[in-house]
């Protein structure tokens, strides 16, 4: 779930207003984004890909909020994750995007695994 | 986009050609096709067009095969359809999509192999879902995000011919008119937590049903898909490699085939009993290293919760998938995917999917390759019939909603939509109802849901965004009800559909059923007109 925005990070680009897929976010007075309605986040974590700044924090936790501080999110070292491995924006080109291995890989796990013998029995 | 917290504006009123209701990846593929066939265009979503919804968050592979290994391809993949399939449908989704993918390569950067082809099949959804915003925006489609629709408008003659919803942001009512309508909402997830599916709640199912419309495969509503636990991460590629033990420690769900979705029966069970711990030490090296290039949210999570996944063991859950990876939805008359409605077409996993999944899950190929294909087919079927035949906007067309759009503003209304919803996920997403069905537990939940679905009709009110909620809660209750009474007339096991009291297949039941109804539903069975190998 959304924990908090961090403030110096924020620039107010209203971009997580845009994306939110749950109208999570508001315009706050100070004109950074703040968070408005925590319960309805899908924690879908799509605001932190969009976030440029990676001024986001989404806790693992999508069934309550953990009550993370800007400081907590900091020291996580995670700030921007999802964005960096995903190869945006300024990441373009370091890290490319490898998902089509997804077929390969699930093939290199049936051949280390492989069936056992009851494999068909209750399916 | 600036949001504007002002009083309650004018609504907004438009008309155009083709109305697509939905914006994930087969709602994106229509406003594209209706584009390319010289039609207008506008797209409503009810979160944002590129993050909201299951092809978003996911990654959807899509059955991809080659012309001369089609033949052999279906023939194999007809067999866990367990008889419900078209065959004729599967080879159909095939070529539009081997035809339809490579034409995106101006806007998703495709991967390339050795030999310096490039490889289309398994695309990252937010990647995905961003190349679709920009092609369909450049051609000249009009998105309006935030915008979701709450009743279809229907004219005298029963025919669709547009809808009626809420901006969220501007906070403005929208009414537009067009030829027809294309529903692509998704599936129905039940507020699972599975990862993108907070808005799928079955709207378009409903609203499909208020005019008539009927629905097929309802009964094939019950994957479940393994995550973290209390995460939504359902990007489950890397379980392939998992070891499960229960809370003694002692190994569970041993490995059946690397496909995790094989071992939910086991899951499920041990789940039933306790806590279900999961270790990842088998997974190969060069793997773990490439997990955050492959799906970057998956690593993200464990070291949010600080975890090494490969030396510690953790807890998981199963999600509740609903209909998305089952393969209920609206039930289609012909080839363009339109429904029984005269103007209203369903694609994706709004759509049943029995035709090329049948009584199997279409995840891992199949849903992405028929939400591709449906989308295209019905976006060009809507084109040509806004061409040849106009808007028809000089006659009447009337809002279809029939629950949930009162207009009072009761306070307690707000309270109302969501112990509603508490009380659908309370039928729907524990394995003991839904995973495991019996006979007295199937009437046991309709009981239930038929109470709900009468508060529902005479007290579920609200306005604006409080109604975006009624709408919601109806449509979860509306859909349970169909997947159970489904489920009900299907006395056997078959495919996803698992009934505890009767384990066995019959031929006797080798149909589909097809089923509707608002206040009474029925269900009734339909020939299946593939038979597999
Ligand atoms: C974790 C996961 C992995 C998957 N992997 C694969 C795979 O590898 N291969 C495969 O074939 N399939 C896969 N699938 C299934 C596949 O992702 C879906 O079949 C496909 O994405 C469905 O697309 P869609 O457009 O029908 O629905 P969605 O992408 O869910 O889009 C529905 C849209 O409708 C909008 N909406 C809902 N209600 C309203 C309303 N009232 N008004 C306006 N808009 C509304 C939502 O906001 C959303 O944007 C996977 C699914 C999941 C969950």
């Amino acid at each position: 779930m959304i924990e908090v925005v961090i403030r110096n990070r924020c620039t107010g680009c209203q971009k997580c207003l845009e994306v939110c897929p749950a109208q999570v976010f508001e315009l706050g007075v100070d004109g950074l984004s703040s968070i408005a309605r925590q319960q309805d986040c899908q924690s879908c974590y799509m605001c932190e890909l969009y976030c440029t700044s990676d001024a986001l924090y989404v806790s693992p936790n999508c069934e309550q909020p953990e009550g993370i501080d800007e400081q907590t999110a900091e020291a996580s070292g995670t700030l921007g994750y999802y964005r960096r491995y995903s190869g945006w924006d300024e990441w373009a080109g370091q890290h490319p995007n490898r998902h089509w291995v997804m077929g390969s890989v699930f093939q290199r796990a049936k051949v280390l695994l492989g069936p056992t013998k009851n494999e068909l029995e209750k399916h | 986009m600036s949001i504007q917290t002002r009083e309650a504006q004018e609504r907004l009123v438009l008309h155009t050609d083709v109305l697509i209701i939905g914006g994930g990846m087969s709602g994106a593929w229509a406003a594209i096709a209706a584009r390319q066939a010289g039609a207008e265009v506008i797209l409503v979503d009810k979160g944002y067009c590129g993050t909201s919804g299951v092809t978003a968050t996911a990654g959807p592979t899509h059955w991809w095969v080659a012309p001369e290994q089609r033949e052999a391809a279906v023939d194999a993949r007809a067999v866990p359809t367990l008889g419900l399939a078209d065959k004729s449908w599967m080879h159909r989704i095939l070529a539009e999509t081997w035809q339809q993918l490579p034409t995106l390569a101006p806007w998703y950067d495709f991967a390339r192999n050795e030999q310096g082809q490039p490889i289309y099949a398994a695309l990252r959804g937010p990647e995905y879902m961003r190349a679709l915003r920009q092609r369909m925006l450049a051609s000249g489609v009009r998105i309006l995000d935030h915008s979701p629709a709450l009743e279809l408008l229907v004219r005298a003659d029963g025919s669709v011919g547009g809808a009626r919803g809420w901006q969220i942001r501007q906070q403005r009512e929208w009414l537009i008119r067009s030829a027809g309508v294309i529903l692509a909402t998704g599936g129905c997830a039940f507020k699972s937590h599975l990862l993108g599916s907070g808005n799928n709640t079955g709207d378009g199912l409903l609203m499909a049903a208020e005019v008539d419309a009927d629905l097929s495969g309802m009964e094939f509503s019950n994957a479940y898909c393994v995550a973290q636990g209390q995460t939504t991460m359902t990007r489950a590629m890397i379980y392939a490699f998992a070891t499960y033990y229960d809370a003694s420690g002692r190994e569970i769900a041993p490995v059946r085939e690397a496909d995790p979705s094989v071992r939910t029966f086991d899951l499920a069970t041990a789940l039933l009993e306790g806590p279900v711990y999961c270790s990842l030490h088998r997974v190969p090296e060069d793997i773990r290293r490439q997990l955050a290039e492959i799906s970057p949210n998956v690593p993200l999570l464990f070291n949010r919760a600080r975890l090494d996944p490969y030396q510690q063991r953790f807890e998981v859950s199963l999600r509740a998938e609903g209909t998305i990876r089952g393969t209920g939805g609206l039930r289609i008359i012909n080839e363009f995917c339109q429904t029984l409605v005269a103007g209203l077409y369903a694609i994706g996993d709004t759509a049943t999917r029995e035709l090329v999944a049948g009584a199997n899950t279409g995840g891992g190929a199949v849903n992405a390759a028929w939400a591709l294909s449906s989308g295209v087919w019905a976006g060009q079927a809507l084109a040509q019939q806004a061409l040849s035949q106009g808007r028809r906007l000089h006659e009447t067309a009337d809002g279809a909603g029939q629950v949930g759009l009162g207009s009072q503003t009761a306070a307690k209304n707000s309270g109302l939509s969501a112990r509603l919803v508490a009380q659908v996920r309370d039928e729907m997403l524990p394995f003991d109802k839904n995973f495991f069905r019996t006979e007295v537990g199937l009437n046991q939940s309709l009981d239930r849901l038929e109470t709900a679905w009468q508060e529902a009709r005479q007290q579920l009110t609200g306005q604006g965004a409080e109604q975006v909620k009624a709408r919601e809660a109806a449509a979860l209750i509306a859909s349970a009800r169909w997947c159970y009474r489904s489920a009900l007339a299907r006395p056997e096991s078959r495919g996803l559909h698992y009934r505890q009291d009767i384990p066995d297949s019959s031929e006797a039941y080798q149909y589909r059923l097809n089923t509707g109804g608002l206040d009474q539903l029925w269900v009734r069975p339909e020939p299946a007109a593939g038979v597999p190998a």
